[in-house]
């Protein structure tokens, strides 16, 4: 809502508070102000002059020179370009040493031989927006109403010496968007009075009842709840005054002609939208408020024809819908030129209704915008009596006597009671019954008080204020939420803590950050293409889509965190970034359905990426690149970091966009389940090809499924006081058999002793034979309550070795 | 006899002060000391001497012995000195080239300023409660009434996926799932840290996807003034014991009264600069008192209880705190903007 500081002082005395004043207070009192705008861009010594002829040129086809009265002895000679210039006109003239928006300053000048002592300017050049000016005015010079004075400093003519505030309001706080609104809120801060617009001042009745030349019926009681009707006969349509269209030119709206604009206006003081029909244009005497038909056609004022639906609300004149109510009215009762008989409507519209119409027919309008916030049922009639009156006095018409209405439920003023103990529980404050009741006195509530009780009558301009809460709200802004006190929370004491699965998540950060590895964070949106070439652990889900998805690029919930950490390892490649290690936690999408009829599962997934130089380059070291026992150690750390040693199982996995040899799985594995939850592995080379990546290993884990394995304390193992005995064993197999079959063979035929087994050396070379590998394995034996034997641990080398060669064909290693 | 040691006594040392290498020095003590010295033939010759003479003249052997022997160490050990010296000198080394780092890792930005609001937050006796991305209408916007064709959701553009399945706008969900798994129990004290998601075009300042932390306190007799003391709390941890804090009225469908929370820019103090628009504030939260009918949607009786609630961007708060001037940065995953932040 914008909102002019001039026009605004007709409702309330501003004296001693410029704009930037009022701007302060209406922010500190809730009511966001963006920006205030002067209305003159830079404007000196532009007068309004008289053009006592005009000339052609003599030497340019497309000048003229003219003779101009700026009301000093002699007249002005002026040479203009514009075509529309014409002796008899009013028109503002920078006269020289004038100055214009841009910067321009006016200066003698000759044009073509011919000296010009001034300009004669068009609107733009006064630096006022030409989208608001009627298109005969974009086009050539401003011609004035004649009525303007020969020598007028042109900022009082056009109100342009006026400031305006332009306000961002809440969705609460429409009754602001109306003049007396603001004009109310203003009142009340400042303590000052309210001058209300006489409404029927100027209005001039006579004839008919317009209860007889138009009846009004309502068919959808729901959706409207009262429709009021004015005749008016005898307009003449014509320009609005010039200070009503200033008026609207502040407030950002374009005037178009008396009739028109007097809507527009009263919409902008009172809030409540109106519409006009061409009286001659309907049908008949009658206006019916009923419901759509459900693919019913309607063309609206701006020549679209829309498709509408049952749910919609249709004005009509008994034979064909007329308008959109609330919306827009219709392109076949639109008031032209030759509109000599008006039907004025006042109306109150369900907002709900209204706003659903705008909606889907993407219609907004400045009625719309009004309507669907509910305006004040008290206004419905003032504000066709305003109108009614503005128009007798500016467009030459007289009213039918009265007015036509159909009113389905009479608006009361809502009573709301709260007491001074509630408020002052509430916030905290300790505020009295004399202080409270001013508050309610300078916002104009009506109130009793009984015993610290009280019961105020709302004002129906004010919808929003339903519930004691509402009216303890306006009593904190007006007292100054800085007044409120500042206090802590009594009660008792609570313990403040994170669950187990957010302490690991946090642990986990720490960990990896501590690792090298940079945490990233992508969006959650993906393509539906990066899901097929990298689908991660959940091939078989159907991603989630939006839908209305603002592009292509994101319009389906991520399944898997790679594509995206794919991405970025691209997008930093292509900036000369090669080495990378990066994680990232997220959550994916899960569903089977198609069409969602519930909640999908949420996951939260861990990834992590590794391309590149294992570590930054150090002057006397060699670079290594990253390889698969890179992100596989990281696998591992986290596994161990956790304790879930006992639970994860690795095994070769085939994945689509995975190298098909250098990729594991990691399970969860027990008596009973083995899950996939994580993938370890290099980038399936074709994919690294297409994307121009070097060797790129990740891994994918699904952590959501880790934690309830996770041990919730460290148990102390008691120390070792007897001493442990290490055995290797080499051992010769084909090279298909995975070091973690053997180890868990190893583990299968060991006793108890065994305490720990790792790989230490994995060799082929010729000798061993082809498609022959040697493993070495380095045992550790021990025993926590004596000293072993010689011969045990034979005996158990003995039957590891046997359970290599029937298992594996393994062989040992001469 | 006696002469003659006296003087091979003087001659070697007076030798052995200008003995110039370890070599040299060397030859000097087999030159005096060794079988064939000088020294060893004179006690070869002692027994020529008469027994009361021999005792004395042996002492005085002895004495000269001991003496070139001491003289001998004596340099020898120099020699010693400055050979390790030498040595240490040969294997100097260049100590300010750099040293051998691994890589720095790193938490990501929004986590560290989300990690310090939880921590202050759990300080304060609050709980961490988390719920899903995507989640119901009802729970997104009609439990916080916000019913459906409510101008007021006109605040937040979403994306639906279904009719009924939307990106949450926001992390309030949370909060009206928490009070119903609480089923009337109070206190209610948590925070709710997440993403959340709206319809807008990504530029500088927006960003379809970004985080929020929610608070939310119930209890039966929690006043505005407990939320400004939160709250002045909270922006004293956040930014420095100097914030102060400023709250004006506005509006939010699921608190009445309802306040945006302005704190004092950091970067001039409240005098006014660039950063703070010369206004001395900078917006960082919205907050209120929980409104009835949330309360009452959630299974609290609001005449039994009341509650505070506030909403804090994330994104806003890194870009105040470290100078961040676009949110794209906090997506793109510019590894060189990442590193910034391997920091403690």
């Amino acid at each position: 809502m914008k909102v002019s500081y001039q026009w605004l002082s007709e409702y309330v005395d501003l004296t001693g508070y410029t704009a930037q004043d009022l701007a302060e207070l209406l922010t500190r009192g809730g009511i966001e102000v963006d920006v205030v705008e002067s209305r003159n861009k830079g404007i000196q010594q532009v007068v309004v002059g008289f053009v006592t002829e005009r000339e052609k040129h003599p030497d340019a086809d497309k000048l003229n020179v003219c003779k101009v009265d700026v009301g000093s002895d002699e007249q002005l000679q002026i040479v203009c370009g514009a075509p529309n210039v014409d002796a008899g006109q009013k028109v503002p003239v920078a006269t020289v040493g004038a100055r214009l928006p841009d910067g321009l300053k006016i200066k003698r000048a000759k044009l073509r031989g011919v000296e010009s002592q001034g300009m004669i300017c068009s609107a733009k050049e006064l630096g006022m927006n030409d989208r608001l000016l009627p298109k005969e005015i974009q086009e050539g010079i401003l011609v004035l109403p004649a009525a303007a004075e020969i020598g007028t400093d042109i900022l009082d003519v056009l109100s342009l010496n006026d400031e305006v505030l332009e306000l961002d309001l809440t969705p609460n706080r429409s009754d602001c968007l109306s003049m007396l609104g603001v004009a109310y809120e203003i009142a009340t801060l400042l303590g000052r009075e309210v001058k209300l617009p006489h409404v029927q001042e100027g209005l001039r009745e006579s004839g008919t009842a317009a209860s007889e030349k138009v009846q009004i019926a309502i068919s959808a009681p729901e959706q409207c709840s009262h429709y009021a009707a004015r005749v008016i006969d005898g307009v003449a349509i014509a320009p609005s005054p010039l200070w009503m269209q200033n008026r609207l030119m502040a407030a950002g709206i374009r005037p178009i002609n008396n009739v028109v604009d007097i809507t527009n206006y009263v919409m902008l003081e009172y809030g409540q939208p109106l519409h006009a029909f061409d009286a001659d244009r309907m049908a008949g005497d009658r206006i019916d408020v009923r419901h759509a038909y459900e693919g019913e056609r309607f063309v609206t004022l701006d020549d679209v024809e829309r498709e509408l639906h049952s749910h919609m609300l249709l004005i009509t004149d008994g034979e064909k819908g007329v308008a959109l109510a609330g919306v827009m009215g219709g392109a076949n009762s639109e008031v032209t030129g030759t509109t000599a008989r008006i039907v004025l409507e006042s109306a109150k519209f369900d907002g709900g209704t209204v706003r659903k119409t705008s909606r889907e027919l993407g219609l907004r309008s400045e009625s719309s915008l009004r309507f669907e916030k509910e305006v004040d049922p008290a206004r419905v009639i003032q504000a066709l009596d305003r109108a009614a009156s503005l128009m007798c006095q500016y467009a030459g018409g007289t009213a039918a006597k009265g007015i036509s209405e159909h009113r389905v439920k009479e608006a009361h003023p809502l009573a709301v009671t709260v007491t001074l103990d509630k408020i002052n529980r509430y916030l905290g404050t300790s505020l009295s019954v004399d202080q409270v009741g001013d508050i309610l006195t300078k916002l104009r509530f009506p109130y009793q008080e009984k015993q610290s009780s009280f019961t105020v009558e709302v004002p129906t301009r004010r919808g929003d204020i339903t519930l004691d809460v509402d009216i303890i709200e306006e009593v904190a802004r007006l007292y100054g939420y800085d007044e409120i006190p500042t206090t802590w929370i009594e009660g008792e004491i609570t313990p403040g803590a994170l669950t187990a699965s957010q302490r690991i998540r946090r642990s986990l950060r720490e960990l990896l950050s501590s690792s090298g590895l940079l945490e990233a964070s992508n969006y959650s949106f993906v393509q539906p293409d990066q899901i097929r070439e990298l689908p991660g652990l959940y091939p078989q889900v159907k991603p989630v889509a939006l839908a209305m998805p603002m592009s292509e690029e994101r319009s389906v919930m991520r399944t898997s965190l790679l594509p995206q950490l794919v991405e970025m390892a691209v997008y930093n490649r292509n900036r000369n970034v090669e080495d990378m290690a990066v994680f990232e936690f997220g959550r994916i999408f899960l569903t089977e359905q198609e069409q969602l009829s519930e909640l999908p599962r949420e996951r939260e997934m861990l990834a992590v990426l590794m391309t590149g130089n294992r570590e930054p380059l150090h002057w006397n070291g060699k670079p290594a690149k990253t390889d698969f026992y890179d992100i596989k150690g990281v696998a591992d750390q986290i596994v161990r970091y956790l304790g879930l040693e006992t639970h994860i199982r690795c095994e070769e996995l085939q994945v689509e966009g995975f190298h098909p040899g250098r990729t594991a799985g990691m399970y969860m594995t027990d008596a009973t389940s083995h899950t996939l939850v994580g993938i370890i592995g290099q980038l399936h080379p074709e994919l690294q090809k297409e994307k121009d990546l070097a060797e790129t290993y990740v891994l994918e884990l699904e952590i959501d499924a880790l934690y309830e394995h996770v041990p919730a304390e460290i148990a102390y193992h008691a120390l070792p006081r007897f001493p442990a005995v290490s055995r290797d064993i080499a051992v010769v197999v084909d090279e298909s058999v995975t070091a973690g079959v053997l180890m868990d063979t190893v583990r299968a035929s060991s006793g108890d002793l065994l305490e720990s087994l790792s790989v230490f050396d994995i060799y082929q070379g010729e000798h061993l034979g082809a498609g022959k590998k040697s493993v070495a394995l380095s045992l550790v034996f021990r025993h926590a309550e004596r000293t072993l034997q010689d011969e045990e641990i034979t005996a158990q080398y003995e039957q590891i070795v046997d359970a290599l060669a029937s298992t594996h064909g393994a062989e040992l290693r001469k | 006899m006696r002469e003659r040691l006296l003087s091979l006594k003087d001659e070697a040392l007076q030798e052995l002060e200008q003995v110039q290498s370890a070599a040299e020095l060397n030859e000097l003590r087999i030159k005096y000391l060794g079988k064939k010295g000088p020294l060893t033939e004179i006690m070869r010759g002692m027994g020529g001497l008469s027994a009361e003479e021999r005792p004395v003249i042996g002492q005085v052997a002895n004495e000269v012995r001991g003496a070139i022997e001491a003289a001998v160490q004596a340099r020898q050990d120099a020699f010693d000195r400055a050979e390790t010296e030498r040595r240490l000198q040969q294997e100097k080394i260049d100590v300010t080239l750099p040293g051998r780092v691994s890589k720095q890792g790193g938490i990501h930005p929004l986590y560290r300023i989300v990690q310090k609001m939880e921590d202050i937050f759990l300080g304060m006796g609050y709980k961490v409660a988390e719920g899903p991305e995507m989640e119901q209408d009802y729970y997104n916007f009609e439990a916080l009434n916000l019913p459906k064709n409510h101008p007021a959701r006109d605040m937040q553009d979403s994306f639906y996926v279904t009719e009924d399945i939307l990106m949450r706008t926001h992390t309030s969900p949370v909060q009206v799932r928490t009070m119903e798994a609480m089923k009337g129990e109070v206190p209610v004290k948590i925070i709710c840290p997440g993403r959340v998601y709206r319809r807008d075009n990504d530029d500088a300042t927006h960003s379809h996807v970004f985080t929020q932390v929610e608070g939310l306190v119930v209890g039966p007799n929690i006043r505005f003034s407990d939320l400004k003391g939160t709250l002045l709390q909270f922006a004293k941890e956040m930014f420095g014991p100097q914030t102060q804090i400023r709250m004006r009225p506005s509006f939010f469908p699921f608190t009445e009264p309802s306040a945006e929370v302005d704190v004092t820019c950091a970067s001039c103090g409240g005098d006014g600069c660039r950063i703070c628009k010369h206004t001395g504030w900078i917006e960082i939260l919205g907050s209120g008192m929980v409104h009835p009918r949330v309360l009452q949607m959630a299974g609290y009786d609001p005449n039994e209880v009341s509650g505070f609630a506030f909403g804090i961007g994330v994104e806003r708060i890194a870009m105040k705190k470290y100078g961040i001037d676009d949110i794209r940065h906090f997506y793109v995953n510019d590894l060189r903007f990442l590193r910034q932040f391997a920091k403690y």
